[in-house]
């Protein structure tokens, strides 16, 4: 398994700055949340990306 | 919510959306422009300085209801603390007021709407409807109804985020090296300069920079970008985190009181090949318009929107939807600032790789000379006379 981004909720500021940066298209900003499908390749640059530092990438 | 049908669908209700409906309704097709928020212009994700030039150009009146306040210039601070001071007429009109963007778009959207768009918020695209090889309308969610909006032209003015360009297949992929991160407060009770725009670049921001922009005699909007491909694996939240220790460092800053944190990222990026596919035209940060040296995207997606929705109209009258019509716009809004984006990206380019030590020899020279106009090849030719190694690669240019 590959690490996947966890978006914690309460510091999530919902700027769409992941969506916009993940090469992959693989998250959509929703009305009042991000959606993270399957095509995520765990790349990790969505939580370098988060300006609320708000991703952090689990599993290995 | 039964399926809806259109001339002109436009995704994203911020100024590329509103500006492209304006133009596309004024001319008269039939237009739609949902936004997925609940409020126009909310929440900001903006530093809010504009200049004032363009305004005109689009027909924008000043208006009290978003204009927050008005500067003289702008000034540019090395690590050091030398000060570039640039007046409005150095800068060739390229400072000018400090806004409210909720205000100011929600004051488009409702030019939109008063010229005969139909607006409708809390409304997402969530794809894109293809007929006869073509993009027609766009998927759309309300409350949980799910419908379609049926158009012959759809605008993908839906932000950095960007998601309808994507799906018509239009590549949009940013380089770490292109996107800035940004964070800011908005600061009440410190104590600044209202009379101008900081910009203070070097080490406290790498990649990008750290803005004050002043809105009243004792507020402003305090923020940085910060270049993504200099962000390391596993530091979360740097731009904050390097916001911070600038606001911290300085006591005028410090004592502030923030009402407000705003989050986002920008695109500095060259222009990008392509904003067109048949059926759609891309618009704003979906269209990665934005000015990649200062980050600045509210002037170009409202010039390029003003483009977009005059050749909407014209398809709608030619009932011409192809990529090759909609050549109107990609060549219509090139015009405007391609090369201008082109310059600055190299500028950009050159600026991310300065230390600490040239930014301030540099400002250093630029602080004594007495400069009329900003002009590349002035300032250079100034640093060369007292720093000669620092502009050893532009000798060519200079001489």
């Amino acid at each position: 398994m590959t690490k996947k981004p966890k978006i914690e909720r309460v510091c999530c500021m919902h700027c769409g700055a992941c969506v916009g940066c993940c090469p992959e298209n693989a998250m959509t900003l929703e009305e009042v949340w991000v959606d993270i499908s399957d095509r995520c390749k765990g790349c990790g640059i969505c939580a370098r990306a988060c300006p609320a530092g708000a991703i952090t990438m689990e599993g290995k | 919510m039964p399926d809806l049908e259109y001339d002109v669908v436009v995704v994203g209700g911020g100024p590329a959306g509103s500006v492209t409906a304006k133009h596309a309704v004024k001319n008269g097709a039939r237009t739609l422009m949902i936004e997925k928020r609940q409020e126009i212009g909310s929440p900001v994700r903006c530093g809010e300085g504009i200049a004032r030039a363009w305004l005109e150009e689009l027909g924008i009146k000043p208006s009290k209801k978003w204009i927050s306040n008005e500067v003289e210039g702008a000034r540019i601070i090395s690590p050091k603390g030398f000060v570039v001071t640039l007046t409005e007429k150095m800068a060739g009109n390229e400072c000018g007021y400090v806004i409210e963007r909720d205000n100011f778009d929600k004051a488009l959207a409702e030019e939109a709407a008063g010229a005969g768009a139909d607006v409708m918020v809390k409304t997402s695209a969530v794809d894109v409807i293809r007929k006869d090889g073509r993009i027609a309308g766009v998927k759309a969610r309300h409350m949980g109804d799910r419908f379609d909006i049926r158009a012959k032209v759809v605008i993908g003015a839906d932000g950095f985020e960007s998601q309808v360009g994507r799906w018509a297949g239009i590549d949009t992929t940013l380089k770490p090296s292109d996107v800035n991160v940004c964070f800011e407060y908005t600061l009440r009770h410190i104590d600044i300069d209202p009379k101008y725009n900081d910009f203070y670049v070097g080490s406290c921001a790498p990649g990008g920079y750290i803005w004050v922009f002043t809105k009243g005699p004792d507020s402003a909007n305090v923020g940085i970008g910060v270049q993504l491909s200099k962000i390391k694996s596993g530091e979360r939240g740097a731009a904050k985190m390097y916001l911070d220790r600038f606001i911290r460092g300085k006591k005028e800053l410090a004592k502030g009181v923030a009402i407000r944190e705003v989050a986002g990222a920008v695109s500095c990026c060259q222009p990008i090949e392509c904003t067109i596919a048949d059926g759609i035209m891309l618009v704003g940060d979906a269209a990665r318009q934005i000015d990649p040296l200062t980050g600045g995207g509210v002037a170009n997606s409202c010039r390029a929107g003003k483009v977009a929705g005059e050749v909407a109209a014209q398809a709608v009258k030619a009932d011409d939807f192809s990529k090759k019509f909609f050549q109107a716009y990609e060549k219509g809004w090139r015009a405007k600032f391609e090369e201008q984006m082109y310059r600055n990206w190299m500028a950009k380019e050159k600026l991310v790789t300065l230390s600490d030590e040239t930014f301030d020899k540099a400002c250093e020279v630029l602080a004594e000379a007495k400069l009329d106009k900003v002009n590349t090849l002035e300032i250079l030719r100034l640093i060369q006379r007292k720093y000669p190694e620092l502009v050893k690669e532009f000798e060519d240019l200079i001489t």
